[in-house]
């Protein structure tokens, strides 16, 4: 065990202090029953060199496919200089640090990230981070229940989600507000694929989710949704994948009022797929709300001698301060990520960040038109989308996938099968900037191939 | 050396009360839990109309160092707050008593003083802490 310096002196020293034999003696209050001689499974500990050797094994099945996947995760390019200067000493750090104050350097560009998220947002405050979007969207949802107006005299805690809002984030906001007595309901996707008419026109939710651009890449009509919320005193939560910001209207825009809170993933911005996760989430929201929002705020402030600097701030929201009244159970930030995200941004700067929205778009645009040319393939909902988009196959999406992966090394987009069982033929389809012409013609003629066998 | 007026009402939770020639009590918190809490920078309000039971959370205090909770002294209705505290939250430092009070009260029936502290006993109650 190179890496625990406990040598049997040291061991024999402590079990003498507290009078014990053996070690396993500290386990002697867990019932026998309930004590594993071994791990099912699992091969006995082997040494580093075998170890690795075997992993390396393992590695070398997995086959590199170009990937035209997307569904909430997307690969995009990573300038070279994000995770050289994130992977700096300085910088790698998991979480923000203990004793924050002393390390200027990950405040302030934790307060940079929170600038930078602001104006993608369009709104006026943002934490330092959270896990990833799941739980950011989840946190929104505990946080407009708090601060909604009508939560105290609401006969019941139910929150609406507009069609298409990812079916994993559900789930994973069942999961946090189990418990809190909240009810959430989904609105039913129309035959476009975004959200009809069917919004209740008697008592209200609490709060609104609207995903934007939806599961289905399409893009809701965000204002009309919006001033309905606003006019029944809904809390509106802005779920939105934040390189489209780049190029569609923030949140903080939509309709008269603008949308109350803003959460997502912050994958996009310079975080590898890394097979799906750990990425980060980003929550915003108005001023108003501030105190409710869950997570470290970092604040800019002078000090005696009137020079900037950093600090967090607001802490008595916060588990160390308000136990369990805290607003939330998260007490830390995706830290590393959200390095690579802020250099990320900072790197690309606004016009670059277009300029990717805009590739990954005309990249998506044009391969599945070049798609839906081959017989028995068409677009499955029509209408505006952004870089990703369903399309419908003649056979099951799933078998199509299978054979694209392991005939031409494609990893041909999401089957929706598993999400939507109707959707059993239909395939999310994503082209992001990295995509080359080469690659999408190559996926074309791998579909034409797997479809006419 | 902790400020206790003489014709204020108390609680073991740090409120203060003053019954008005309206029926309602002014409440706030003592100059012992100001001093405590240290510098106040933010108070969560009741709204109008709200109703509470006696030791029910009523506001948030939220100073530099802690967020604590103001308790409803009586079983009543809110019929006025202290919008000032919005603004200038530093008041429940700088005047308990006056400036610094954070809502009004109507009871639901008429409050018996057993179940309050005076002064003295308030008093006492501090100084062992």
């Amino acid at each position: 065990m190179p890496f625990i310096p406990h040598t049997s002196d040291c061991v024999a020293t402590m079990l003498g202090r507290i009078g014990e034999s053996r070690v396993d003696a500290l386990f002697d209050e867990i019932p026998e029953g309930l004590q594993l001689e071994e791990i099912q499974g699992l091969p006995a500990g082997q040494d580093e060199l075998t170890m690795l050797r075997e992993l390396k094994e393992l590695a070398d099945l997995d086959t590199p496919l170009t990937c035209f996947a997307g569904g909430g995760s997307y690969d995009h390019h990573i300038p070279a200089a994000v995770w050289d200067i994130a992977s700096r000493g300085e910088f790698l750090t998991s979480y923000t640090p203990y004793q924050a104050e002393a390390s200027q350097g990950t405040l302030q560009l934790l307060y940079e990230y929170q600038s930078m998220m602001c104006a993608l947002t369009g709104q006026e405050v943002s934490n330092a981070s959270v896990y990833d979007g799941a739980t950011a969207l989840a946190e929104s949802v505990l946080m407009a229940v708090r601060a909604s107006r009508r939560a105290k005299k609401a006969p019941q805690l139910d929150v609406l989600a507009t069609a298409g809002v990812h079916p994993h984030y559900l789930a994973a906001v069942r999961t946090c507000v189990y418990g809190q007595g909240i009810n959430l309901r989904s609105l039913e996707i129309t035959p476009a694929g975004i959200t009809g008419d069917d919004l209740p026109d008697d008592e209200p939710p609490l709060a609104l989710i609207v995903q934007q651009p939806n599961v289905f890449g399409r893009l809701e009509d965000v204002d009309r949704l919006a001033d309905w919320a606003s006019e029944r005193d809904v809390m509106l939560i802005a779920l939105v994948n934040p390189t489209s910001l780049a190029l569609l209207k923030s949140p903080g825009e939509w309709g008269d009022r603008g949308a109350d809170i803003v959460c997502g993933d912050g994958q996009p911005f310079g975080v590898p797929m890394v097979s799906g996760g750990p990425t980060h989430g980003f929550i915003t929201c108005r001023k108003s709300l501030v105190r409710q929002l869950p997570g470290r705020i970092v604040g800019r402030t002078q000090d005696a001698q009137e020079r900037t600097g950093f600090v967090l701030t607001l802490q008595a929201r916060e588990q160390h301060i308000r136990r369990a009244k805290a607003t939330s159970n998260i007490c830390t930030n995706q830290g590393l990520l959200v390095t690579a995200s802020t250099l990320y941004l900072s790197i690309m700067g606004a016009s670059g960040l277009r300029e990717v929205a805009a590739r990954c778009h005309e990249n998506t645009t044009r391969l599945v038109a070049a798609l839906c040319e081959i017989p028995g393939v068409e677009r499955r909902f029509q209408g505006p989308f952004f870089h990703e988009a369903v399309i419908e196959l003649p056979i099951s999406a799933a078998a199509v996938s299978n054979t694209l992966a392991k005939n031409a090394q494609i990893f041909a987009g999401i089957p929706l099968a598993s999400w939507y069982s109707e959707l059993d033929k239909c395939l999310l389809v994503c082209a992001t900037e990295k995509r080359t012409p080469a690659e999408c013609e190559r996926y074309v003629q791998a579909m034409r191939s797997a479809l006419s066998s | 050396m902790t400020d206790v007026p003489d014709n204020l009402s108390y609680t073991e939770t740090h409120e203060w009360l003053r019954e008005e020639p309206d029926g309602s009590y002014t409440v706030g918190i003592t100059d012992y839990a100001q001093d405590a809490l240290g510098d106040v920078v933010h108070v969560e309000l009741p709204e109008l109309e709200a109703e509470f039971v006696a030791g029910e959370e009523a506001c948030v205090v939220e100073s530099v160092k802690a967020a604590s909770e103001l308790y409803a002294p009586v079983t009543g209705t809110i019929s006025e707050f202290n919008e000032q505290l919005e603004s200038r939250p530093e008041l429940v430092n700088e005047d308990p008593y006056g400036a610094g009070w954070f809502f009004r009260i109507i009871p639901d029936q008429s409050v018996s003083t057993n179940d309050l502290l005076d002064a003295q006993s308030y008093e006492e109650m501090v100084e062992d802490e």
